[in-house]
This record gives structure tokens, C-alpha cells and sequence, in this order.
């Protein structure tokens, strides 16, 4: 759609035939609303007053239809054609017939509409579905220059909430005003009909409502168009104060940002209330006008009722029938605002999305693309420039070949990042061309491009899904329809999608495109993800998530055992004397001080946030067993002393140091009440409350670690005992949320890490993290396990736009990314920039190496490492200043 | 060992001998214990620095890369402090570390170690004038070096 379109075009277009039988019915459906409308004066008239019935068992034709025949057509019996002669009642039953006609009558009318409310329902939703779609599939095209202008909170905004109204409103499009102007239209025929100026009394009141209420309501409208505006633009402020989070609070600037959505709220409230002054106004307007009508109709159909020119009948007609008259005209008046505000709103709507240079359509999968292999790429007279007309790269003429590494170095914004840019095709070129063969860089088809080339920069998107999903991301290449052979529900699916111009495609399929693979089997893709991950320096990192998970042991019945094997081994080698001081095993007899106070009474794990450690003084049942253990003014004695040294240690640090919250026990709001509590306890009048404060605190200590001598052997015993009456007497709802610690078990609720350990690292012995982290490895490489371990690590949740893992770890993932691809061309472009030089050399050696014969153009931040490559493009200014092969870069050394 | 047995072995370290028991024990608190069984490494030359270490006893011996192999050019006995070049200078650590008898040291971390800097100026200046001492150390060598090169006719 080059052109924008009106709203009722795009209705027309994609819902004429569903508007066309909805009409149809709506149509048909007037005369039965007709009827239901001269049935009460019938039944009135003829039965209940007894018009037709004065002798004592005289009968009425019922459902006799008659209709009148011209004069020259009339033959012996006279200018009617009786199509039924009717059914003679008498009086009750005639009745009867009539008030169960009249029920039948509006059971129908009833029937219809509901039919027709939901044929109106399906439509408009269909074409929400419709415009959605369209709407996010042109956020797909835009083009770069666009997407970095546009706020993505308002573009959400727009697509969820703005069109919202655009559904409902495309089912009555054209129905409804034909619908309700019918209504309207017999309901004032049927007054006519009964009196002539009764019926032109409610015309004029009609007429006038109609002219004046739309009127009146002009300014609302716009009131309403104003307060779209300011509404969006507040979704997309909200949206700038929840990304730029970290640094509004770093500037300080959170009181400017206050005054400014306060200001911003100010207006909409200004606006809004206007709106409502206004509306409510034309509101109760309307409701008047709406009740002048029947007082002149008691007052004047009284008067011509007690002069006989009206029967009682009749005026309860006209009474009945004008209830239904204010009710389509004032719907339509709504019908008629509704539409002037969605028009505005898909107008503005489109607006936004109709950016200069969009992509054109997706293209349909075609098989033949896909398959199209590059070849060099050949760059003639480029000359590029960012959204500000600043030239990034000039004239430059550059062949680069599909089986060499090639590095460009030079200053950063030199051009050799926009080099790398160029290959996301998401910089505007001035002027000349780069082609790959037949194709243009520019233009090539997503397919080809998904397929051949893969880009990784210093920043990549993660979706909020696991490392997996993320990393196999790229290669959601092959693309799969809901197949023909699918099931019932399957075909409904792909039927309601075309019908909403949605395409068939699955996305419960399996989209992977195994092509890169060169095999299907699950093991051999796991086998080539921990070989793209040790690659890019990852391996490590996704091992340790998968120790830091939890394995679910209905699942994985078999691996749980091989990490109690695992566990045994471990302990068989910390036997070793050079080995055990490195950790501390869980004991059942004994104290371990690697571990804190709570976690040694605890002495297991669970998924239950009540029975973490650090809440277990809110539990009954601990608090039950520190006061039977006699525990209670042991702790309160350990927490003066913890109290006694964080106050020393503390007290002249600001409120605002970041110590407070890595070492110290008492957050610094708290203090001051400890050191109340601590002048109190040197008079020997601790309270209630002081003495809970100080118990709490010595829950966190760990002997190992913090050193304060705090654990005496007297205090171990206890601590030890409370262990085991603290499992001894669990009650029975706690006991199946805690897995205790057991020399021979499996514990489902702690971290593979823990449960292979069951013990802590000990605090002070060097490089024991490590050291431990490397046995553990070795022991499950050795029983086989590690698979099962990556496994695990792999389905770590990346986080929101992959905030989850560090920086460096977001950029190797974002190589592995694109490596994984195989690409026909690969472009790294500062990927690596925040690692360190000897992890950026390893990379770049080990990635170099599994791409060699393939092309590898690599943007350095550093130019030390370009004699890696087998040619070295070296840019100044944007301009490509040499250009020269490895091997001459050898011999001008020598 | 107790916290309060570091406090007694940090005062007497030159380097902390001005400063308050309070804020010995603060550092002693956020620092880490550590212990390394003798031959192991604190450091390799070219990693990159994060954390200073106290001696508190025990010796190491200061290696560096030669053509000819790892050459020892030091030893550092206790209450020293090692390995704060590389967390002042933003650069990879010049020399290996090895402890050569089981060692006992505070690990600072850079963080604190700044931290540290910023809340002691008394500290700051022992720092600097132990700076400016090993710059002169290390003027003099150069200068002997130069004349001895001078004397072979080298120069």
C-alpha cells in the first residue's frame, strides 16, 4: 500500500462480502421488527377491548394475509387476493395466538440480532487481526533511519491499544447506521402511519436532535484527538524513564523527570475534564430532548384520544414505538462520532507507519532464493553517511572474496566500523553499489541474506528466553506453514488466518534450519553448540549455570544418580591432603564454618521461600526450636557482639557507602536504633523487641568468612542439637518442602553445584573456586555428565534483553550467534571490545580457525592482532588508506 | 586467626602504622583470608590486576620472563604489600608472583583498595612516598646500569 488508504476503503476491501450478509440479515430482519411493533395495537384493539367480538362467540380471522390487487387485475371477488384465509379464533384464544405470535416474534428478533452481533464480532476482529499484523509487519520493513527515530513504547501503544477500537468499529461500519436508520425509519413510519402529526411531531424532535447533538459534540471530538496525542506521548515517556532507569538515578535528575510527567499528567487532566464537562452536557441535552417528545405525546395524543380522533390503542402504539425511535437515533449520532474518531485515529495511525523507503513485502518462502550462493562481494564508489549527512565512508572501491579473512583496522570512526555497518544494510548509502554477482547487497532478499551472511556487533538483542533459544536464534531460518496433513484445529487455524491476511505460517513448528548443521541428531547439534561455545570462550561461563540449576529428578531419573556418583568421587579426591582443605563437606555430626548459623540449623535446601535462611526467624517452628534449645540468649549475646563490631566499624562511614551493603550486618538506616539498643544493654535492660533485633542478627554469620571468633565449641554443640530437633519435630505440612542434606540422596532442591559438593568452598584457601570448579569438572567429563550439565546451563534464562549475563558474556553469545550460522560471510564488528586482550586473541584464533577457506571480515579494536588474517584493510578518515595481503605485510618486515 | 589477630599484624605494617584500629578493622573486615600452600601462584605476569595482597607471613619470591626462562628477581617477606602496582596503574601485572613457603595474606580487592584510598588520605600519602622511594630505587639502578654499560664501551 504505496498510497494511504481511508478507513472505509480498507473495510471495503477486506470485509465486503461478510458486510454484504450481515446487510442482507439486518434487512430482512425490519419487517419482523415490524411486526413486533403492530402486534400490541392488535392485541389491544381486538381482543382486550373486545373491537370485532361483541357477539358471545363471534370469531376473527387469525393470520389471515391479504393483499390488495389493482383495479384492472380484480377479477369476480373483488381487488384482494387472499393468500391465507386465516384460522377463526374466538376471543381468549385469539389472544392467546396473538400475545404468543408477539413472544415468538421478539424470541426471533432476538435471534437475529445475536446472529448478527456475532457475524459484526467475528469481522471486526478478523480485520483487528488483519491491521495488527500489517502494522507489526511493516515495523519489520521500516527502514533503519526510521526504527532509529520511532519511541517503541508509543509504537506498541499504537498497535495494541489505538487500533483496539478500529475491530469494534469495522463490524458496525456499514451494518449498523443501515441497521438502526431502518429501526428509525419504521418506527417513525409506524407513528405516521397511526397519526399523521404525532409522526411529524417526533420527526422534527429527531430531525433537530440530530442536527444539533453532532454539533455540540464537534469539539469533543477534538478534545478526544488531543487526548490520544498526549496519552501516547506518555506511554513513550514512561517507556524513556524505564530504560533510562540507571541513569536518570546516576545524574540525579529523577525530580526533573518528575516535574515533567507531573506537568504532562497536569494537561491530560486538564483535557480530560474538559472532555467530561462537555460530554456530559450533550449528554443530559440529549436525554432532555429525549423526554420532550413523549409529554407532547401524553399532551397532545391525550387531547386527540379524549376528542376520539386517536384510540387508546393506537396512542400505546405510538408510545411504545417512539421508545424505540430516541434509541437508534441516538446510536446513530454515537455511531456517527465513533466513526469520525476511529477514522482519525487510523488515519494517525498510519501515518506512523508509513515511512519514505520501506522494504517491500515479505517475499513467499521460495526455494530457489535460499539456495543461491554468493559470490564476492564487490564494492564500487561507496560513499556512506549516518542520518546527520556526516560521511562515514568515502569513495571507496574494494573486492572482498568468499575465502579469505580479512581484518580492518584503523582509528575508531575511521570507516572501518561503518564498513561492518554497511553489512547489516542498515546504512543509507549516497552513492555507488555493492554487489555480490547477480545480487545487490542493498536488496537482497532476507532469505538469502538469513542464510549466507551473519553479522555480530558490540551490542546484540537477546530475546527473554534461555541461552538456547537465544543462541539458535539465527538459524529460525526454514520456514514452515501449517501443513495440509494437520489436524482439524490445524486447518481451522490456517483458514482463519488467511481470512485475516495473516500468513500460514506454524510457529510451533520446528523452525531450525538444520542445514547448517548438516544433521538432524540432537546429540551431534548439542556436541557442535558446547564446540561454538567453547569457541567464543562461553563453555566455561554455561557450565557453571548449568551447576547453579536444579535438576528436576522426575525427568532426569538416571542423571540424578550419576551426580550422587559424581559426589562420591568428588569426596574420594578431597581426601587427598593437597585437596581437602578446599572444601568443607556437609557433615551431620558436625559444625561447618563455611556455611552460616541458619544454614547449619537448616541443614538442607528447599524451593519454598519461607524456608530459605534468611527467613527462617519468621518461621514458628524455628523460632519454637531456639527457644527449647536454649538457643535464644546465645544468639542474642553473638548479635551484641556482631552489633558492637559493626557499629565500631561502621558508624563514621556515610549512610551512602557502598561497604554498607557488601560487609555490614546493619544497613545504615538501622544504626542508630542499634546503638540505642547497644546503650541499653550496657544497662542491662534489653526489651523484648532488642532482644529479637540482636537474635536475627548472628543467622547470617559465617565463621570462615567474617572471623569474629563468634562460634565457641559450647555454642557449636547447641547449634547442632537445635539441628536435629529442628528436623526431628518438622511439621508434617513443612516436611515435604525441605530436602535435608544426605550423604546417599539426591536433593532435588538444591543446585547441581550443591548437590555434587554437598559442602561449601572454604573461605581463605586460594583459588579454591577455582580449583574446585576444575575437579568438578574433570569428575563429571569422567562419568559422562557434562552433556547433561550444559544441557542445563543452556536453558539459563537470558533476562530482558539478555540482562542476565554480564557484558562480555552478551558479546561472545552474540558471536557464537553468529557464528553457529556458518555463514557464507561472516562480519564481526567490535564484537569483543570489552574483553580483555589475551581472551579477544584466543577468540579471534579459534573462530579464524574454524572459518578458514570461508570468508571472515573482522572490524578490530585493536590493530595488534591483524597479521591474524590473511589480508588487512587499514581505514583513515573513511577512506580505505592500504590494502595489503599477510604475506607482503610479512615481507616488508623482513 | 581472628579478626582482631589481623588488626595487631596490620599495625605493623609501615604502611598502616598511622591509622586508626577502627579502620584496620574495616579493612581486615572487607578484606579477604587467604592462605596459598607454598609453590602456589598469587599472580602471572600479563594477567590482569584485580586485588592487592598483604603478607601477613610467609615469603614470595618476585619472577620475571626472560628469554632464558623465568628469572627471580625478589623475594617479599611478610608485612608487605604486593601487587598494587597493577590496581594504580590500570596495567597487566609485571611480574609473577609464587609463594615459596605457605603463605598467609589479606586479599584486597581493587574496589576496596580504592575505596580504601578515597577514606584514608593518611594512606594515600604512604603510598605515594612508597612510590616515590621505588622510583628512585629505580632511577639509581638505571643510572648504575647506564655507566656500567658506559664502562664496557657499549654506549
Amino acid at each position: 500500500m504505496a498510497t494511504q488508504q481511508t478507513l472505509y476503503n480498507y473495510i471495503w476491501q477486506h470485509s465486503r462480502r461478510d458486510q454484504l450478509t450481515i446487510l442482507c440479515i439486518a434487512i430482512a430482519a425490519q419487517p419482523f421488527y415490524f411486526l413486533t411493533l403492530s402486534l400490541p395495537k392488535l392485541i389491544i384493539n381486538g381482543p382486550i377491548t373486545g373491537n370485532g367480538f361483541e357477539a358471545s362467540n363471534a370469531t376473527q380471522e387469525f393470520m389471515r394475509f391479504v393483499i390488495a390487487v389493482p383495479s384492472w387485475l380484480a377479477t369476480q371477488a373483488g381487488n384482494q387476493w387472499v393468500v391465507f384465509e386465516g384460522v377463526a379464533l374466538e376471543r381468549l384464544p385469539f389472544l392467546l395466538a396473538l400475545s404468543f405470535s408477539f413472544l415468538a416474534l421478539v424470541g426471533f428478533n432476538g435471534f437475529l440480532k445475536f446472529l448478527v452481533n456475532t457475524m459484526k464480532g467475528r469481522l471486526g476482529e478478523r480485520l483487528l487481526r488483519r491491521l495488527r499484523y500489517e502494522l507489526i509487519d511493516r515495523v519489520l520493513r521500516f527502514p533503519p533511519s526510521h526504527v532509529r527515530k520511532i519511541k517503541q513504547a508509543e509504537i506498541a501503544s499504537m498497535v495494541k491499544d489505538e487500533v483496539e477500537p478500529l475491530g469494534g468499529f469495522t463490524g458496525d461500519a456499514i451494518v449498523w447506521p443501515v441497521f438502526l436508520a431502518g429501526q428509525a425509519l419504521t418506527a417513525l413510519t409506524f407513528i405516521v402511519l397511526q397519526n399523521f402529526w404525532l409522526g411529524m411531531v417526533s420527526g422534527t424532535i429527531v430531525v433537530v436532535q440530530a442536527i444539533v447533538i453532532p454539533y455540540l459534540r464537534k469539539p469533543i471530538l477534538k478534545l478526544g484527538k488531543l487526548r490520544q496525542f498526549q496519552a501516547r506521548e506518555l506511554a513513550g515517556r514512561v517507556g524513556e524513564i524505564v530504560d533510562g532507569n540507571a541513569d536518570i538515578r546516576v545524574l540525579g535528575t529523577s525530580n526533573w523527570e518528575r516535574a515533567e510527567i507531573a506537568s504532562r499528567l497536569a494537561r491530560i487532566f486538564d483535557i480530560r475534564f474538559e472532555l467530561y464537562q462537555r460530554k456530559y452536557f450533550v449528554k443530559s441535552l440529549n436525554n432532555f430532548i429525549a423526554q420532550l417528545t413523549p409529554f407532547v405525546f401524553y399532551a397532545v395524543g391525550g387531547y386527540f384520544v379524549i376528542t376520539h380522533q386517536l384510540d387508546v390503542g393506537q396512542l400505546v402504539a405510538v408510545i411504545i414505538a417512539y421508545k424505540d425511535l430516541p434509541g437508534p437515533i441516538k446510536e446513530l449520532i454515537d455511531w456517527d462520532l465513533q466513526r469520525q474518531d476511529v477514522e482519525i485515529k487510523y488515519n494517525q495511525v498510519m501515518e506512523q507507519f508509513q515511512p519514505d523507503g520501506m522494504e517491500p513485502p515479505a517475499q513467499a518462502s521460495q526455494p530457489g532464493a535460499a539456495s543461491n550462493q554468493l559470490e564476492q562481494f564487490e564494492l564500487k564508489n561507496v560513499t556512506a553517511v549516518d542520518d546527520a549527512g556526516f560521511v562515514l565512508l568515502d569513495d571507496l572501491e574494494l573486492s572482498l572474496p568468499l575465502d579469505k579473512s580479512i581484518a580492518a583496522i584503523g582509528p575508531s570512526g575511521s570507516g572501518k566500523e561503518a564498513l561492518g555497518h554497511l553489512f547489516t544494510r542498515q546504512l543509507s548509502l549516497k552513492a555507488g553499489s555493492i554487489k555480490s554477482g547477480q545480487f545487490d547487497l542493498l536488496s537482497l532478499p532476507d532469505i538469502v541474506s538469513g542464510r549466507r551472511f551473519a553479522y555480530a556487533g558490540p551490542e546484540t538483542y537477546f530475546f527473554p528466553t534461555d541461552l538456547k533459544q537465544n543462541l539458535l536464534y539465527g538459524l529460525r531460518l526454514a520456514t514452515r506453514n501449517v501443513g495440509p496433513g494437520g489436524n482439524a484445529q490445524h486447518l481451522r487455524q490456517m483458514k482463519e488466518a488467511e481470512r485475516s491476511g495473516n500468513p500460514p505460517f506454524d510457529s510451533t513448528a520446528d523452525w531450525l534450519d538444520y542445514s547448517a548443521f548438516g544433521t538432524t541428531d540432537p546429540n551431534a547439534i548439542r556436541d557442535r553448540i558446547v564446540e561454538i561455545l567453547a569457541m567464543v570462550g562461553l563453555e566455561n561461563d554455561v557450565f557453571q549455570f548449568g551447576l547453579q540449576s536444579r535438576l528436576d529428578p522426575q525427568t532426569n531419573t538416571a542423571a540424578t544418580d550419576r551426580i550422587v556418583e559424581a559426589r562420591q568421587e568428588l569426596h574420594r579426591r578431597l581426601e587427598q591432603p593437597e585437596l581437602s582443605p578446599l572444601v568443607e563437606r556437609f557433615d551431620e555430626q558436625a559444625y561447618n564454618r563455611n556455611a552460616s548459623i541458619a544454614e547449619n540449623i537448616l541443614f538442607g535446601a528447599s524451593s519454598d521461600p519461607l524456608l530459605q535462611p534468611h527467613n527462617l526467624p519468621g518461621l514458628p517452628h524455628f523460632q519454637r526450636i531456639v527457644a527449647e534449645e536454649g538457643l535464644e540468649q546465645h544468639l542474642v549475646m553473638m548479635g551484641l557482639s556482631i552489633a558492637e563490631t559493626m557499629l565500631e566499624l561502621f558508624h563514621e562511614l556515610p549512610d551512602d557507602h557502598p561497604f554498607f551493603d557488601e560487609f555490614s550486618f546493619i544497613p545504615s538506616n538501622e544504626l542508630a536504633t542499634f546503638q540505642q539498643i547497644m546503650k541499653r544493654a550496657k544497662s542491662s535492660s534489653l526489651t523484648y523487641a532488642d532482644r529479637a533485633m540482636l537474635s536475627v542478627l548472628p543467622l547470617r554469620y559465617v565463621e570462615a568468612r567474617h572471623r569474629l571468633g563468634l562460634v565457641t565449641p559450647e555454642i557449636r554443640e547447641r547449634l547442632l542439637a537445635a539441628r536435629r530437633t529442628f528436623a526431628q519435630t518438622l511439621p508434617a505440612g513443612l516436611k515435604s518442602r525441605i530436602s535435608f542434606y544426605n550423604e546417599d540422596a539426591f536433593n532435588a532442591s538444591a543446585s547441581l553445584q550443591d548437590n555434587i559438593l554437598l559442602g561449601r568452598v572454604s573461605y581463605g584457601v586460594a583459588q579454591a573456586q577455582d580449583r574446585v570448579n576444575a575437579l568438578i569438572r574433570e569428575i563429571l567429563d569422567q562419568l559422562d555428565v557434562r552433556d547433561l550439565v550444559i544441557e542445563a546451563g543452556l536453558a539459563f534464562h537470558s533476562g530482558a534483553g539478555g540482562k542476565r549475563l554480564t557484558t562480555g558474556q552478551r558479546q561472545k553469545l552474540g558471536l557464537a550467534r553468529a557464528v553457529i550460522k556458518e555463514p557464507d560471510f561472516l562480519v564481526v564488528n567490535g564484537a569483543l571490545a570489552n574483553l580483555d586482550d589475551q581472551q579477544k586473541t584466543q577468540i579471534v584464533d579459534r573462530v579464524l580457525r574454524h572459518r578458514k577457506g570461508r570468508a571472515t571480515l573482522w572490524i578490530l579494536t585493536k590493530d595488534d592482532l591483524a597479521s591474524r588474517f590473511d589480508r588487512t584493510l587499514t581505514f583513515e578518515h573513511g577512506r580505505l588508506v592500504s590494502d595489503i595481503g599477510n604475506s607482503d605485510m610479512h615481507e616488508a618486515a623482513q | 586467626m581472628s579478626i582482631h589477630a589481623e588488626v595487631d599484624l596490620l599495625r605493623r605494617i609501615p604502611l598502616f602504622a598511622s591509622i586508626d584500629t577502627s579502620k584496620l578493622k574495616l579493612l581486615a573486615f572487607t578484606s579477604e583470608r587467604l592462605t596459598f600452600a607454598s609453590g602456589a601462584v598469587l599472580f602471572r605476569e600479563g594477567d590482569r590486576g584485580d586485588s592487592a595482597y598483604l603478607i601477613l607471613s610467609g615469603v614470595v619470591s618476585v619472577s620475571v620472563a626472560s628469554p632464558k626462562g623465568d628469572v627471580v628477581v625478589a623475594s617479599i617477606g611478610s608485612n608487605n604489600i604486593v601487587g598494587e602496582m597493577a590496581l594504580l596503574g590500570e596495567m597487566p601485572r609485571t611480574a609473577t608472583l609464587t609463594a615459596t613457603e605457605p603463605l598467609e595474606t589479606l586479599k584486597i580487592k581493587k574496589e576496596q583498595f580504592f575505596q580504601l584510598l578515597r577514606d584514608l588520605p593518611q594512606m594515600t600519602l604512604e603510598i605515594m612516598r612508597e612510590l616515590a622511594a621505588r622510583l628512585n630505587n629505580a632511577n639509581k639502578e638505571l643510572a648504575a646500569a647506564h655507566a656500567k654499560l658506559r664502562a664496557a664501551g657499549l654506549e
